[in-house]
């Protein structure tokens, strides 16, 4: 929920409490591209991965995005989010156990608003990087 | 070194807009969006308890803009050919306002920058356009930058 972060009480280092999602399957991808609009086939239709040469299809790398901000706006309060930054690594595959979590990085007040910035990340089962990110948000 | 494929023929290109398309914000649309994202945050979904916070009622997720594609100006790089391969260089966002359901919000992309590398696999070009989603009153919700690399 959206707790309101109270920045006096954010430390640089503090964590992100993860938001862990256990086997992302392809309904999750096939809900995403109808939510979304985003119909690239690499996503949801096996036959035209296969001839791509890919052996399945694989999420959105804007669903795993969408796994990140949630993680983040539970934290920051929903509303509270500035900037967000994601920079795609590893692709995220059916059965996949993703991790969503990040860490502040700096306090700053700018234009009379209180700021915490922080890196994000969202790793799979092995420990690889599916999405290296960042984010800035106002904090009370 | 001369770069290979963003000649400065090519630059003449930045600063070229797609054109403008409206959406309008269904509340529909904004919670299946926060559902396909795991988020039962019922201040995405729930009208009574999204009017106790200081928006005053359901907002719209970080990421719900993307939902809101606009028409991505032609970039012409003769040098790459047609058979090029692309890949998603990720995206950054920047929030002014909120987006809401019954928001009337415009969304324009704009060619902004065009780079080249040399890779592993020859020369890549970054090509970064940004979105701007404006909402019925003139108020910029939301920037969007992403970077999209071809090779």
């Amino acid at each position: 929920m959206a707790a309101k972060l109270k920045y006096d009480s954010v430390k640089v280092g503090d964590e992100i409490p993860k938001f862990v999602v256990e086997g992302v399957s392809r309904p999750d991808f096939v809900r995403y591209a109808g939510a979304s609009g985003d119909f690239v086939p690499l996503h949801y239709d096996q036959t035209f991965v296969e001839a791509a040469g890919i052996p399945t299809v694989f999420a959105q790398g804007m669903f795993t995005a969408g796994l990140l901000s949630k993680a983040l706006t539970d934290w920051v309060g929903i509303g509270n989010v500035r900037q967000f930054k994601v920079r795609f690594a590893t692709r995220v595959w059916p059965g996949d156990t993703v991790t969503c979590t990040g860490k502040v990085t700096n306090k700053l007040e700018k234009d009379g608003e209180k700021l915490i910035e922080g890196d994000l990340v969202v790793v799979n089962q092995k420990g690889e990087p599916a999405i290296r990110g960042s984010f800035r948000a106002a904090a009370g | 070194m001369a770069n290979k494929i963003v000649t400065d023929e090519v630059l003449k290109q930045i600063g070229k807009m797609g054109e403008p398309r409206t959406y309008e914000v269904e509340r529909g649309a904004i919670r299946r969006f926060a559902e396909a994202i795991g988020d039962p945050n019922p201040l995405f979904n729930d009208e009574q308890r999204a009017r106790e916070t200081r928006f005053g009622g359901v907002i719209a997720p970080p990421t719900f803009c993307r939902s809101m594609g606009s028409p991505i100006p032609d970039v012409k790089l003769p040098a790459l050919g047609d058979s090029f391969r692309g890949l998603d260089g990720g995206s950054d966002w920047e929030y002014f306002h909120p987006i809401r359901p019954g928001d009337r919000i415009t969304a324009q992309t704009r060619l902004v920058d065009l780079k080249e590398s040399e890779g592993r696999l020859g020369p890549m070009v970054f090509i970064t356009m940004e979105t701007t989603y404006t909402n019925q009153f003139g108020q910029l919700c939301v920037t969007q930058r992403s970077t999209a690399i071809r090779y």
